[in-house]
């Protein structure tokens, strides 16, 4: 089994990238939220936010672990999260971006959760039997993120003048980095072929129709920016990727085989 | 604004909602869902009821004697006379 990655090479093992891709979205982001604790704006919201991101850390950890069977190569969820180096993962930029402040981490979950719930919802059906089961666990935690995200979208967009350039702000910083979600290559589009991946390009029309609503309701406007970010499905991340890798692996690293 | 909200959760199908604590939330929606996050992490609960706390209206300890005191002596309100059969539980 071979298909053409992002980069336009063939690559030899496409369910072990469509795993890291979908693992490391779901890890990079619990990294970013977690960054949360003991700062969020109220101790409710920072135990939401490191809820959510715990939630997210026991998707990741099922992908990863999956990864490294089907790699064969005896790697396990570890050696992929804290081993790897920062060419090496394939989430979308995205997850990676910077929490900024509450309104730019909200935005940052709303569009994030709004794709991933779709996703499970689809990859329940996959003939992959454990791709299948992280997305029948993972369909009510991503429902209960987006609905999480779209309340708070809507109180702080339809909030105080404040509260509502701060949402329109951050919507507009983070929309560029919403197209990536729905890429596809030849990893997704042959595995998609096969009844074990989902084509992400076929949920874009559903995922903008469902943030149009939300945006409705809150009072926002969908930005018109043309240029989008691209390339973290093969590797290529944005500027803040590093630091995140550094913060997340430093302990593994300096303390390898580390263990509570 | 931020108001306070007392939290009742049921812990299953059959009893009563008990108070579980109370939190910070913008409105009641936000409210339930905060208690969800504080109160029902570990998978304590079926069922959430949030109240305003402001609407809660409690009895004061310089009203205890008047308000408590008289059931103390009055032993026969209280169902201890008889014994409750083996099958009988949650009484």
């Amino acid at each position: 089994m071979s298909a053409k990655n992002a980069a336009g090479t063939t690559d030899p093992m496409p369910l072990f990238t469509y795993a890291l891709r979908l693992g490391d979205d779901a890890l990079i982001l619990a990294q970013r939220l977690s960054e949360w604790a003991s700062r969020a704006p109220e101790i409710e919201e920072d135990i939401a936010l490191t809820n959510i991101a715990l939630d997210l850390l026991g998707q990741a950890r099922a992908l990863l672990d999956y990864a490294g069977v089907v790699e064969g190569a005896g790697r396990d969820e570890d050696d992929l999260a804290y081993l790897r180096t920062e060419r090496e993962f394939y989430n979308v930029h995205l997850v990676e971006q910077e929490n900024g402040d509450f309104a730019h981490t909200i935005a940052r979950q709303l569009f994030f959760s709004t794709y991933q719930l779709s996703l499970y919802e689809e990859l329940i059906s996959s003939r992959d039997e454990l791709l299948a089961g992280v997305a029948a666990k993972g369909v009510k935690e991503a429902a209960y993120h987006n609905d999480h995200a779209t309340q708070w979208t809507i109180r702080l967009g339809d909030g105080t003048d404040e509260s509502h350039s701060r949402m329109q702000a951050a919507v507009d910083r983070l929309w560029p980095y919403t197209a990536e979600l729905f890429e596809a290559d030849d990893v997704e589009k042959s595995l998609a072929a096969q009844g074990v991946a989902v084509d992400p390009s076929t949920l874009r029309s559903r995922w903008g129709l469902t943030i149009a609503e939300v945006f409705s309701s809150a009072m926002l406007t969908i930005p018109q920016i043309p240029w989008a970010s691209h390339g973290g499905r093969r590797g290529v991340h944005t500027e803040g990727f590093g630091y995140l890798l550094a913060e997340m692996q430093y302990l593994h690293r300096t303390h390898p085989g580390a263990a509570w | 604004m931020s108001q306070l909200w007392e939290v009742f959760v049921r812990g299953r199908r059959g009893l009563s909602h008990v108070h579980a604590g109370s939190l910070h939330a913008a409105d009641a929606e936000m409210a339930l869902r905060n208690a969800r996050d504080v109160y029902t992490r570990r998978g304590e609960g079926v069922s959430i009821w949030v109240v305003p706390s402001s609407e809660i209206w409690a009895s004061t300890p310089d009203e205890k004697d008047p308000f408590f005191d008289p059931s103390a002596d009055k032993v026969y309100r209280h169902p201890t006379f008889y014994t409750l059969p083996e099958e009988v539980r949650q009484m």
